[in-house]
């Protein structure tokens, strides 16, 4: 591990110490670590749109003109075009002109939307329809697939489950008798699937804090504590570990804060 | 103050320091859970494991630094199965802060794949791979929708050079690749609406192979593309990662994550139980009280 690597690891192992510390209270070492993501982030993004998009897509492609000719002579004048719409999105911050910013965006929506109506209809609406509306095989209720729920139940259940959910959304009649009845299955399905999401996101959440563990264990322990690398130095240790006490000393002085206030209030 | 009111007044900070415990705790101690592998993983695996060699697949790695944790292991998976089955892989990412992750993964992946290995019981030698023969990195372009189908008339068109500068007609690998037609499948691995306008204005407009790799939070509401055969398969989280590790043999992040995330698991359900009884003796105890 290189000397840069070893300090920014111990620093990211502190920043990792210092996001969690918010599950206690919201800190100022919370904060810091906040802000440093977003600012990094945003950082980074103009970085990587002005390379990966202006420069390639853009300036290149009208390289072979001329500025003071506005590039009208470069092999592809037609670029300037969106170009020159996304400057106008820059009007935005005068107020007499921000009008002009409109054009830009009636572009992009007018664009957006054609491109959108037909082949969202086509594939986030008829292809379900479609789906939902499959012909049952009959033949998968009996036999080695009779308790396959893959097979033949779940057909039936998508279809009922599908109208049913849909029922309950529908307001303009009383969900009373049958309908009601109906309606209330539908929520049963809702729930169903709420509770599969609820499974999932859980899962996830627990992921992210196990990949931090991952991380503090490959990437910093196992490295940092590595006394035969030859980058090793005991600094980037004392210096997380007094950060860390810092984040500690913080969080201890707070809760005794806390138990002092509970204790006056009796 | 009885028990069960006890339990409903429980601080939730008790709730993030068991967790923490329990998860460090089972993290240290060493052991093995098994992974049951599901038919949507598989097919997934199937899809990537039955193409010949030479084929292309194009890797789409369209999420932030904050969903690596759970997505950052099916990437690692799939793009090392795929290298070792000496398939070419474009990668491409169509999230502001992915670059940076993806030219990582290929490294990493790259070190992984230089050392020889035994898979399900075959032998795989240790092999360099090289970038623009093996591998082509196109970088990240904005308006994900507008690059899909860009993509789908030419990759040229958004992108006319790839991440490190190099124009795409120079690149080996591309010679000949000029849209999705040349590709065997699309694996989008997402945390976020990129996967809408992969099925809507990918894989329903040029109507190629697509499977999904993508978070736990997201999964459920992704089935329903399974069943009308849209996607050929969904990874959802960790778990569905640890699948496909299960699959290729090849153990890495996700299953020794999925270790912890059983007793973690287990004490969320404790949890919830001594919520709700909390709850219904406290309600019941009012009740009594009212009488």
């Amino acid at each position: 591990m290189e000397f840069g690597t070893y300090l920014w690891t111990t620093f990211a192992a502190f920043v990792i110490l210092a996001t969690f510390s918010f599950l206690y209270k919201d800190n100022p070492f919370y904060k810091f670590a906040e802000h440093l993501v977003v600012g990094v982030s945003a950082g980074y993004f103009v970085i990587i749109l002005w390379h990966n998009g202006l420069v390639p897509n853009l300036f290149h492609r009208l390289a072979d003109g001329d500025w003071y000719l506005l590039w009208m002579n470069s092999s592809k004048p037609w670029y300037i075009i969106p170009a020159i719409l996304g400057v106008l999105m820059w009007t935005r911050f005068s107020k007499k002109y921000s009008w002009v910013s409109r054009w830009p965006l009636a572009v992009y929506i007018g664009v957006g939307t054609g491109l959108a109506i037909p082949l969202e209809m086509s594939n986030r609406v008829n292809k379900q329809l479609y789906a939902a509306m499959a012909e049952i095989d009959w033949s998968n209720f009996w036999g080695s697939r009779f308790l396959d729920v893959s097979a033949g139940y779940s057909d039936i259940i998508i279809f009922v489950g599908a109208i049913a959910a849909l029922i309950y959304f529908f307001f303009s009649k009383a969900h009373t008798g049958v309908f009601g009845g109906v309606a209330t299955f539908g929520i049963w399905i809702l729930m169903i699937g709420f509770g599969a999401s609820f499974g999932y996101t859980v899962m996830a959440r627990i992921s992210l804090f196990i990949n931090r563990i991952q991380y503090m264990d490959n990437y910093w322990v196992q490295t940092a504590f590595d006394t035969s690398n030859p980058n090793f130095h005991a600094g980037f240790q004392i210096l997380f570990w007094l950060l860390v006490a810092v984040l500690i000393l913080y969080i201890v002085r707070e809760i005794m804060a806390h138990l002092k206030t509970k204790a006056q209030q009796g | 103050m009885n028990i069960f009111d006890r339990m409903m007044l429980l601080d939730r900070r008790w709730v993030f320091l068991s967790l923490v415990i329990v998860c460090v705790v089972s993290y240290i101690i060493p052991f093995q859970i098994p992974i049951m592998v599901t038919d949507e993983v598989e097919s997934i695996y199937d899809m990537i494991d039955t193409l010949p060699e030479g084929e292309i697949v194009l890797l789409a790695m369209d999420f932030d630094p904050s969903l690596l944790a759970e997505l950052q292991p099916m990437t690692y998976a799939m793009a090392e199965h795929a290298f070792r089955k000496n398939l070419k892989v474009i990668f491409v990412t169509l999230s502001q802060n992915g670059p940076g992750m993806v030219d990582q993964a290929i490294r990493e992946v790259a070190d992984s794949v230089r050392l020889d290995r035994t898979y399900n019981g075959v032998f795989y030698k240790g092999k360099e791979i090289v970038n623009g023969e093996d591998y082509t990195f196109l970088g990240y372009k904005p308006y994900f929708a507008l690059i899909i189908l860009g993509m789908g008339q030419n990759f040229r068109i958004p992108f006319p050079s790839d991440y490190y500068g190099t124009a795409l007609d120079s690149i080996p690998m591309m010679k000949g690749v000029l849209n999705y037609d040349q590709v065997a499948c699309v694996v989008d691995i997402c945390g976020g609406n990129v996967v809408d306008a992969w099925i809507s204005y990918g894989q329903g407009r040029y109507n190629f192979k697509l499977a999904l790799g993508m978070t736990g939070v997201m999964a459920a509401d992704y089935y329903p593309y399974l069943n009308s055969g849209q996607v050929v398969g969904i990874m959802g989280g960790l778990l569905g990662a640890a699948e496909y590790e299960q699959l290729t043999d090849n153990a890495g992040l996700a299953k020794d994550g999925m270790r912890v995330q059983v007793f973690a698991h287990l004490l969320i359900i404790l949890f919830i139980l001594m919520g709700n009884i909390g709850y219904f003796m406290s309600q019941r105890d009012k009740r009594k009280l009212g009488r």
